[in-house]
């Protein structure tokens, strides 16, 4: 029998939203992770292998994924520097929710930067 | 009046017990964050050099491949990522697994798979930057780096 736990931590809002967020994407992209080497490795096995599988990277189902994929590790980047901002600066934890409203604005800029130029290699005649 | 008194100690003075257990989680702790702020630079050079640049995802191939590794930059920089990553992806699947998984043997079980896969892992993709031909004799020239035929 699973026992209920007793009371809870979580506090809602963006403190913990934001960690979740942390946690969700970190594990994402460890997956991906592990792919993404065993595909690489196919470079060993030949070059007709590797690039029969990398093909699968340019196709849009794919191609949308890496959106996904880019949009995860934008916001765990910049969201791992506000944790640790949160850890070592003495201003942190009175300042995490406007750090994560600066997070969410760089998130914004970069998949700005990268969206339109990575759809249209995805989607653009080639 | 009355003559002082001195008064025992009460109990031997507070003294802080040197711990047993090592100080594994704070140097887990300080890894996440310093390379976090590596792999910040190291992952974000890596995709805007690979998704960014020319005609992006739709350039990558066997031949593109040997480009980069042809240069020892791109293959200590695709090293130290490699090692970063699973490094720091390990130890965050790890808290999780921690945090969720409350029986004993779920966690052992879940841990014992996660030390395999990271070091399948980084075994395999160590050794892929290392023992890289990007000019394998038998494969066709149209697929290789120009560098090849030249």
């Amino acid at each position: 029998m699973p026992t209920a736990p007793a009371g809870t931590l979580y506090r809602g809002r963006e403190g913990m939203w934001s960690w979740v967020a942390h946690r969700v994407t970190g594990v994402l992209i460890f997956f991906f992770l592990l792919v993404h080497v065993l595909d690489t490795a196919l470079v060993r096995v030949s070059p007709e292998a590797y690039d029969a599988v990398i093909g699968l990277y340019k196709t849009p189902v794919v191609g949308l994924g890496e959106v996904g994929l880019v949009a995860a590790v934008a916001f765990h980047a910049f969201n791992g520097i506000r944790v640790a901002l949160v850890d070592f600066w003495s201003q942190g934890a009175r300042y995490q929710r406007v750090m994560l409203w600066v997070v969410l604005g760089l998130f914004v800029v970069t998949m700005a930067g990268f969206l339109p130029r990575h759809l249209m290699n995805v989607f653009g005649g080639h | 009046m009355s003559a002082q008194t001195t008064i025992p100690t009460p109990r031997s003075p507070y003294a802080r017990r040197k711990t047993t257990r090592g100080n594994f989680e704070l140097y887990s702790w300080v890894f996440m964050r310093a390379s976090g702020v590596l792999l910040l630079v190291l992952v974000f050079g890596h995709l805007f050099v690979n998704l960014m640049v020319g005609d992006g995802i739709k350039a990558i191939d066997f031949a593109f491949v040997g480009g980069k590794w042809a240069s020892p930059f791109w293959q200590t920089w695709d090293l130290l990522m490699l090692w970063l990553a699973m490094i720091h992806g390990t130890n965050g699947v790890r808290t999780v697994i921690n945090d969720y998984a409350e029986r004993d043997v779920t966690r052992g079980v879940l841990k014992g798979l996660l030390l395999l896969a990271f070091t399948f892992t980084v075994v395999l993709g160590t050794l892929v930057i290392f023992t890289f031909d990007p000019c394998p004799a038998d494969a066709p020239a149209e697929l290789l780096a120009s560098f090849c035929t030249a």
